[in-house]
């Protein structure tokens, strides 16, 4: 299809033609191109429905402001709702779907709710959906969501990678017009590290967009070689389709680069989007501003846009969307546009002005004093109809209308910490006021400054005064000489007599719905936005929201500051969701840690879960066993009965030296330290300040100012910031100092009756390993396999015979492989930490699950272990009454009373005959496995009085699953009470 | 002498080495580290030591000292690393031990970290996308704390300044790999 609204220039590259589809359409266009200005070429004026009543809607702005020309951008698992047809970047296949219709966006069935709109006004949801109440969830909502409504996703995974970045500098400028030109060059040229971001693919704002010359050049020449200059500045980062989209504390800027964007499919390792955490001294927010339209009856139909927008698609990309335009202005703008269309060889029909005293022009018709009263074309505009001053309706045919209504300076950034904006009577707009974020400064349009000259000479002297706070002397580049015409502007919002007026296009609010609005009293202007839904989605009111406001202010007879505006939040433009997480994805979410033997875990076939951030081996399945359970049973009946081997490396290791060491962990132990002998090893508890126990672990005494604490895996980093606290700001005169050694030891449990035999096969001659020699809870540092130096300790988690041993980590590949080797003779077995569970409960030893941040030392079976003789933390806040009534939970083990049963952890604990109500509740079940030495499932719980009930039988019921039946209240103890294996 | 065979953190016998557009990431296992922490009433007798072992003041925060063969760098209130080649310091710990005696407490870290150079003329355009920290202003013998893809890392500058030592958890030196590879394609 021919380009037959194209004109002569622009800044489009003729020699790229690039091919594009548009609702199954291919059509032709050139590099440079906007989507928008490609179709508008095409004479493609409908480009969408809109939200509500789907109604048809065309291209309205040449921006990110845009509220109506949204697609579906690129197709399959790239397809992207909700993209602005204005700021997508034409590239050579480009394809694109219109949304929110069907079956066409020439017919679209739902446009029926446009003739139903009386039932649609303000709050309609509220309203009409009220009754029955269970219809809302499955009835009202479903079919709400399918007929309103924007894009939709493609629901696959989106297959190109995002990232993160950190910037820092002295001076980020924000826009890339004359201001934020003319700030660049003065802040680049005196030395400053700048950078200077703008969120269009062609740096230069309005200067592309306008045919005034500057400094003896055309504006585009004149930015396009300002920006080869800073580019050219090792100072100064210049940074095209970038958009600063947040302004945070201290500095801090959130900035969006669309690296890849522009292509069909990002290069091999490059990230579509860059999320950009730029950290600066100072701001200066150069955002220019945005043209707002009048609202008038039927204004929303395609081929009405912003004058502003018909003047930049001409002049930028040499397109007008139809060969007939009129304008309807309040300000002189309005005939800026119309004097540079009528260069361009565009037919200028009229140029309505509301304004009884507007310019007279000899080049094309002006009618001072009217104003638009209707419209007409379906789904295009055909034909308006002006009310003319002295009275009377003339018709003029136009495919194209241009509004002015004046410009709002683009405050937004100013706002995001909850700054508010003044409002200026000679612009009749807002502009940055009050507090605005730390280090930032505004200049050019953004601060009201309309004038191109303004805008060099603003940002000029905003850089200098940047310069000056950072103690740089400023040198200041001649400015070129650049037009200074005053804004001339006599306010006006909306035509009264209108009825379907639209006031924000994106969300279909009318005059007639603000209105309302304040008629049923939501008359705050968060209410009227929240009741209206005006100035919300995409587009966040950019064009809407100062219409809504004086419509507002005028029904409640109020001015447009005193009804204020709503907050304004970042980010300032759609952001995807997927450069948020940036390369946080899939299985890169978070960071992984691996084991030392998870390599030859992986060897074996082993099932791995998540621990913390660890992986650790869960079980090891052998050929032929199906069910993990199968696995788990043998690697607990291979332990028991001979050896086994567990990776025991992600328990948290805490070395702790200094001459008052073990003063320090009596602190923060709640048993004693003090007199551990060196060369031992003795389980602590460690309490909260509230009594409650936060962790276990073992203290092994090294040297008499040397120890290694151990703690949970889970709680390994909270533990050591715990004692990092106390040190730090409890004990500081203690000479204590911490360090983590978790990563620096591979570390593995040997446990079971031949678990002696096999760790003389490596620990070297000399090291006398019989129980009298080293006992239960000794520790050494002692050598293996020909002199590798190692730590070993008699510690049992399973309540076997048991060690652990430890080796620098590049080591624990070759030990594991090692104790794999030598222990064949004893038929050894790996285990994972199903079977490393189920032995602890055998044993009655409590783990996360008992120590659930509610239970105390008592609730544990442990509360002697709370010395009263020294002073640790928890233990005066341990004693509270409260704690310690004597029907306190108590850690008991359960066994079901038919060993057909299990015992499952979460089901709670009723006496018999009592009804099973919370208030009869006696205890909960917190481990619960089945034991393949007893033959039947076993379990730890938390009961009242539990000591007292050994041998109780009593109800086991959890009404979510279904579980009713008996267990009997037994010793937590199940296997070896007295403890002999594991001092053999 | 033992028997039992090293794995460098990446698991491979051999340190893995990676080149991109000039750029080469490579594993650095060959490197003994330990924490060296003044105790209470000894520090300046504990910078006394480590001046004398490494011909310079102990490095202030947010610096190193790139003495050969020891170096060092701050990390915390009366606290360095200190690292030596590993072949001729594997025991690094016990000789910082003998040598400052009570005046510090020593903690073999060896193995607590997987140590990566970055070396090529365009590493700070990949450190821009790991590390909040202002690459631009990092000088040869600055030593930074940091967060990359949420693992705690300590970035130090070496001389020549084109390369970069980072020091990242060693259990997680896979992801960390992964973080700076993704990072390199990603900027060069």
């Amino acid at each position: 299809m021919s380009q037959k609204n194209r004109l002569d220039g622009g800044l489009i590259d003729r020699s790229e033609a690039f091919s594009f589809r548009f609702d199954n359409q291919y059509y032709k266009g050139h590099k440079g191109d906007t989507l928008a200005s490609a179709l508008l070429a095409n004479d493609v004026r409908l480009m969408g429905r809109s939200f509500k009543y789907h109604r048809p809607r065309g291209v309205m702005t040449a921006g990110s402001e845009e509220p109506n020309a949204m697609v579906e951008l690129r197709d399959g698992a790239r397809k992207e709702p909700n993209t602005r047809a204005t700021t997508a970047e034409l590239f050579d296949g480009l394809r694109a779907e219109s949304q929110n219709r069907w079956p066409s966006l020439a017919f679209d069935a739902m446009e029926v709710n446009d003739l139903l709109s009386s039932f649609f006004a303000a709050g309609f949801y509220y309203k009409t959906f009220m009754w029955p109440a269970a219809f809302w969830e499955k009835i009202y909502e479903p079919i709400i969501r399918r007929a309103a409504g924007l894009g939709s996703l493609s629901t696959q995974d989106d297959p190109d990678g995002y990232d993160k970045g950190f910037l820092h500098c002295d001076l980020l400028i924000i826009g890339g017009g004359p201001a934020g030109l003319a700030a660049a060059l003065t802040a680049g040229e005196s030395g400053a590290r700048v950078i200077f971001a703008d969120e269009d693919f062609l740096i230069g704002g309005r200067l592309n967009l306008e045919s005034d010359a500057i400094g003896g050049m055309s504006g585009a020449a004149w930015a396009a070689e300002m920006v080869a200059r800073l580019e050219a500045m090792p100072n100064v980062r210049v940074m095209p389709r970038t958009t600063v989209m947040g302004a945070f504390d201290h500095g801090v800027y959130g900035a969006v680069e669309r690296v890849s964007d522009h292509l069909k499919v990002p290069q091999d390792g490059k990230p579509r989007q860059i999320l950009w955490r730029i950290t600066s001294k100072r701001a200066i927010l150069c955002a220019g501003a945005t043209e707002r339209p009048i609202v008038f009856e039927n204004n929303d139909r395609p081929g009405i846009m912003q004058a502003s927008a018909i003047r930049a698609y001409a002049n930028r990309w040499a397109v007008t969307p139809a060969q007939q335009v009129a304008i309807f202005t309040n300000n002189d703008d309005g005939h800026r546009t119309a004097s540079d269309l009528m260069a361009k060889g565009v037919e200028v029909v009229s140029v309505i002005d509301t304004r009884a005293d507007a310019p007279a022009s000899s080049d094309y018709d002006v009618i001072a004093g009217g104003v638009i009263d209707q419209t007409w074309g379906r789904l295009g505009l055909t034909q308006i109809e002006v009310k003319m001053p002295k009275g009377g309706i003339r018709r003029i045919k136009c495919g194209a209308l241009g509004v002015s209504g004046g410009w709002n300076p683009n405050v937004h950034l100013t706002c995001h910490q909850r700054g508010r904006p003044v409002w200026n009577d000679t612009i009749a707009a807002f502009v940055p006021g009050g507090t605005m974020p730390m280090g930032m400064t505004v200049a050019g349009a953004a601060n009201g400054v309309f004038s191109t000259h303004g805008a060099l000479t603003s940002g000029a002297d905003a850089a200098k005064g940047v310069l000056s706070d950072l103690g740089l002397t400023a040198k200041t580049p001649p400015l070129p000489e650049a037009e200074d015409a005053p804004a001339r502007i006599t306010p006006f919002w909306h035509v009264k007599t209108a009825k379907r007026a639209w006031v924000d296009q994106q969300n279909d609010v009318t005059a007639k719905d603000i209105k309302l609005a304040h008629q049923e009293n939501f008359r705050s202007v968060e209410h009227l936005k929240r009741y209206t839904t005006l100035g919300m989605a995409t587009d966040q009111g950019k064009t809407s929201n100062i219409a809504g406001l004086a419509i507002m202010a005028e029904v409640a007879g109020k001015s447009i500051p005193e009804v204020g505006t709503t907050m304004f939040r970042p980010p300032y433009t759609p952001t995807a969701m997927g450069v948020f997480a940036g390369r946080a994805w899939g299985t890169e979410t978070r960071p992984t840690r691996l084991t030392p033997s998870h390599r030859w875990a992986e060897e074996q076939g082993a099932v791995f879960t998540e621990a913390g951030l660890w992986l650790r081996a869960q079980w090891f399945p052998k050929p032929g066993e199906t069910h993990w359970r199968e696995s788990c049973d043998r690697e607990v009946l291979q332990t028991r009965k001979s050896v086994g081997i567990c990776d025991v490396t992600s328990l948290g290791k805490i070395d702790v030296q200094g001459a008052d060491a073990a003063a320090f962990l009596n602190m923060v132990y709640c048993n004693g330290f003090a007199k551990l002998p060196v060369g031992k090893v003795r389980y602590g508890l460690m309490l909260r300040e509230d009594g409650i126990v936060m962790d276990d672990g073992t203290a092994a005494r090294l040297a008499e100012d040397h120890f290694v604490v151990t703690t949970t895996t889970g709680n390994a980093v909270g533990v050591y910031r715990h004692m990092e606290f106390v040190r730090q700001c409890l004990c500081p005169d203690m000479d204590v100092q911490l360090i983590s050694t978790t990563e620096a030891w591979a570390q593995f449990a040997v446990a079971g009756p031949n678990s002696r035999a096999l760790l003389r096969k490596i620990v070297d001659d000399g090291f006398d390993l019989s129980n009298a020699a080293f006992p239960f809870m000794a520790c050494a540092e002692v050598t293996i396999c020909g002199g590798l130096r190692a730590r070993l300790f008699r510690i049992s988690f399973s309540g076997e015979l048991a060690y652990e041993i430890a080796v620098p980590t590049r080591y624990g590949d070759a030990l594991i492989r090692r104790l794999m080797d030598a222990g064949k003779e004893f038929d050894v077995a790996p285990y994972g930490l199903e079977a490393l569970n189920v032995m602890r409960i055998e044993k009655g030893h409590a783990t996360a699950n008992e120590l659930n941040g509610t239970t105390t030392a008592l609730n544990l079976g442990m509360g002697r272990m709370v010395s009263k003789k020294k002073d640790s933390i928890g233990s005066v806040l341990s004693e509270r009454p409260g704690l310690n009534e004597d029907d306190a939970l108590k850690l008991v083990g359960l066994k079901p009373v038919d060993p057909e049963n299990p015992v499952p952890a979460g089901a709670h604990l009723m006496t018999k005959g009592t009804k099973v109500t919370a208030a009869n509740d006696q205890g909960y079940v917190t481990s619960a496995c089945y034991s393949p030495n007893l033959g039947h499932h076993i379990a730890l719980g938390f009961l009242k009085a539990g000591d007292a009930r050994l041998g109780e039988v009593i109800r086991l019921v959890s009404p979510l699953t279904g579980v009713n039946h008996d267990v009997e209240v037994v010793s937590a103890h199940f296997l070896d009470p007295e403890g002999e294996r594991l001092r053999a | 002498m033992h028997d039992l065979a090293p794995i460098c953190a990446l698991g491979g016998a051999d340190p893995a080495i990676d080149t991109l557009a000039g750029v080469t990431l490579a594993e650095f296992p060959d490197l003994a580290l330990a924490s060296v922490s003044a105790r209470q009433g000894s520090e300046e007798a504990c910078r006394a030591q480590l001046k004398d072992l490494l011909n310079s003041a102990a490095p202030k925060p947010g610096r190193a000292v790139l003495n050969d063969p020891e170096a060092a760098f701050w990390i915390g209130p009366d606290q360095w690393m200190v690292s030596a080649p590993y072949a001729s310091h594997a025991d690094l710990t016990g000789q910082l031990k003998s040598r400052f005696q009570d005046t510090a407490s020593i903690t073999e870290q060896t193995d607590g970290w997987v140590c990566f150079d970055l070396r090529g003329d365009r590493v700070d355009e990949v450190i821009r996308l790991c590390a909040n920290i202002d690459i631009d202003q990092m000088q040869t013998g600055d030593a930074v704390r940091s967060v990359v893809h949420y693992m705690g890392v300590y970035i130090l500058r070496l001389d020549p300044a084109n390369a970069l030592r980072i020091f990242g958890p060693r259990s997680s030196a896979k992801s960390l790999h992964h973080a700076l590879m993704t990072a390199m394609g990603a900027a060069l």
